[in-house]
């Protein structure tokens, strides 16, 4: 079974992310790493390559050179090999045309099951999983708190998804797009042995000539959105904060009833 | 004048909030043309008439409850044709949840049109709609628009307020083929998630919510006798939804629900960058931590540095002997 994990190379949230001046996200000043939420799908696609009588894992990122890490860090989690979709005329790309590259991607690479996370931490649009599926023309099994896949290259996912106003238990037939929540399961550490494996396993390059792509398909100036402004949210002006010696509840309560609240 | 095409996101013909709010956004752009889909749909149209609908398109079938997604896709792709085929499409507004950024990514796929998911506010500009997101756990504030195709534009809850504004609400009936990929995922089952009898998270004036300093899931009822006292929602940090004090569906953050209240009070929470993401954006931040150092106090208008077992009992005591 061919498993694709799609992962995607972010600026750590807990670092100062900034736009830089095109209004792209900065990557300067903040370091990288993979996306958090896509450890989750890393996790998944492992285990489902574990069930399985015959599995590969690629771990596939379109970003830039730096995004070596994030396939790195997949490699070291478990992955077998690793796909990075490189190109200087890429930066600036949104969701369409990051996906237009990521499902070129995927059928170069050959798939049964394609796995992405829930969300980035970055752009946190949460749809790339979908248009995936629209794009390769297979089932969309996304937001899976519990994922399982049985009966190899043509046997079907199943998979629970919490909804607002339900949950639901859902069913698809291989190939399919999986995405998976942060609720499917702890994600494993890379071991000693896993990170000094990762830096023999194969990770093949790609850029848009590759694909098929054109340049003026993708990148900034293709967009099919445009930002025209981005600034940074005011501080919140300081607060009053009182320590509490035995009427903190009462102080609390005077300032809700300040606020109407109560 | 130009029409603006609002999903309609409704359980068996109740409409909710967020889909209301949209139409006053709607309204700032064009007509409101709605699309209501599934089992209870025309009975959406008196509610969705009164608050500026001027057309209410509805089907119902069988596939919209029994296939994930792509069903939906099918049939407000036939709304998008119909109406553009009439020439007065403006834009295309789908309420944020999981399924309705899903069903606009989608049909943004088909239609050829940029998307932009999130709005927190949208008002007219001369190149079509423009929003306003915000970025980066709410340290950023943006305007975007789309610049090809049709915008399609996501929307959070609490966005607009919900207004009043009567129009004809005709009900006409949409008709719809599935395509060959309607039938690809199966909604094998579905359990309806249990009223609490407090108000919708995401949907709630004021949002009252533990961490980890909650400390033990029966220790929750405090937070609960405070929500309501408050008439407020509860919510949870992931430590403790992680811990199994709390359900996920109360999860505020970046990984649960985004929520922007009037008022938020956060009791035994650190205020982490992804707890944040999804409660910065709240009026009014209030925050009872024992430890004075935590980044909530950041955040907040007024911060009781104390024990919350002391400070949020006294509290409840005392907004319940001024309401009397
Ligand atoms: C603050 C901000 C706001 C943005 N808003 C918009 C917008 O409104 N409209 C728009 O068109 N674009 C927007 N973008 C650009 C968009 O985020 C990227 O083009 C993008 O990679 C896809 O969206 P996402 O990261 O939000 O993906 P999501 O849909 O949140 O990601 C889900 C999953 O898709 C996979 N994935 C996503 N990106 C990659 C990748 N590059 N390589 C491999 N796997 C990947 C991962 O598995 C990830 O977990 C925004 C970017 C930022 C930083
Ligand atoms: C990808 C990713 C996504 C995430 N998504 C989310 C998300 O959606 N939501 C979320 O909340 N977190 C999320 N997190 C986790 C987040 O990073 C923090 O770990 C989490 O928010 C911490 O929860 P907490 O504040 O309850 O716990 P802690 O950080 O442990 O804080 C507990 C606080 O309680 C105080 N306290 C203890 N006892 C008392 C007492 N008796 N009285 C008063 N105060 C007391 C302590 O001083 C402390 O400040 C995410 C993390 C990652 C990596």
């Amino acid at each position: 079974m061919r498993i694709v994990v799609c992962v995607k190379y972010v600026p750590d949230a807990t670092g100062d992310r900034k736009f830089a001046d095109d209004l792209t996200v900065d990557r300067e000043d903040v370091d990288g790493l993979l996306s958090e939420l896509d450890e989750y799908a890393v996790e998944q696609a492992l285990q489902i390559a574990e069930e399985a009588d015959e599995a590969e894992v690629t771990v596939l990122t379109v970003g830039p050179e730096d995004a070596k890490d994030a396939l790195r860090k997949a490699l070291s989690m478990g992955a077998d090999k690793a796909v990075h979709v490189e190109d200087d005329d890429l930066h600036g790309s949104d969701v369409m045309g990051t996906s237009l590259v990521l499902a070129k991607a995927i059928e170069e690479t050959g798939y049964d099951i394609v796995i992405a996370g829930m969300a980035s931490t970055d752009g946190t649009m949460g749809v790339l999983p979908a248009i995936l599926a629209e794009r390769l023309g297979v089932p969309q099994v996304t937001l899976l708190s519990e994922v399982k896949v049985e009966g190899g290259p043509n046997g079907t996912v199943t998979g629970r998804r919490d909804g607002d106003t339900a949950s639901e238990q859902l069913q698809a037939s291989l190939p399919a797009v999986v995405s998976v929540t942060d609720q499917s399961g702890e994600a494993r550490y890379p071991s000693f042995k896993g990170i000094m494996a990762a830096k023999k396993k194969p990770v093949k390059s790609l850029d848009l000539d590759d694909l098929g792509i054109d340049a003026d398909e993708v990148g900034l100036e293709a967009a099919w959105t445009k930002v025209d402004s981005a600034d940074e949210r005011p501080a919140r002006t300081k607060g009053t904060i009182v320590t509490d010696e035995g009427e903190g509840g009462k102080r609390l309560a005077e300032f809700l009833a300040s606020q109407k609240f109560i | 004048m130009a029409e603006i095409l609002v999903y309609v996101d409704h359980v068996d013909g109740a409409v909710r909030k967020p889909t209301l709010e949209l139409l006053t956004l709607a309204r700032r752009l064009g007509e409101p043309v709605a699309v209501a889909l599934g089992n209870g749909a025309a009975g959406t149209a008196a509610t969705l008439a009164e608050h500026g609908a001027t057309r209410v398109l509805t089907a119902e079938a069988a596939e919209f409850a029994d296939y994930l997604v792509v069903p939906k896709v099918d049939a407000l792709q036939a709304a998008y044709e119909a109406l553009s085929a009439a020439g007065s499409l403006a834009a295309v507004l789908v309420p944020s949840s999981a399924e309705g950024k899903e069903i606009a990514a989608r049909l943004a796929v088909r239609i050829g049109s940029g998307i932009i998911t999130d709005a927190v506010d949208l008002e007219a500009g001369a190149e079509g709609p423009v929003a306003t997101q915000s970025a980066f756990a709410a340290s950023y504030t943006t305007k975007s628009r789309v610049s090809k195709g049709t915008p399609v534009i996501t929307v959070k809850p609490n966005s607009a307020p919900v207004e009043a504004a009567p129009a004809a609400g005709a009900v006409e009936t949409l008709a719809v083929s599935f395509g060959a990929l309607a039938t690809g995922t199966k909604v094998t089952a579905r359990t309806p998630r249990e009223s609490t009898g407090r108000p919708e998270l995401t949907e709630a004036a004021i949002v009252v919510s533990g961490g980890r300093g909650v400390n033990g899931a029966e220790n929750f009822a405090i937070i609960e006798a405070l929500a309501d006292s408050l008439g407020a929602a509860v919510g949870a940090s992931r430590a403790a939804v992680d811990a199994g004090w709390y359900p996920h569906s109360n999860q505020v953050g970046q990984t649960g629900k985004s929520v922007s209240p009037q008022l938020y009070i956060a009791s035994g929470i650190s205020g982490a960058i992804q707890h944040r993401a999804g409660m910065q954006t709240s009026k009014t931040i209030v925050a009872v931590n024992k430890d004075a150092e935590a980044p909530i106090f950041d955040l907040v208008d007024y911060g009781v540095v104390g024990d919350l077992f002391n400070v949020v009992p006294q509290l409840t005591q005392e907004i319940q002997a001024r309401k009397g």
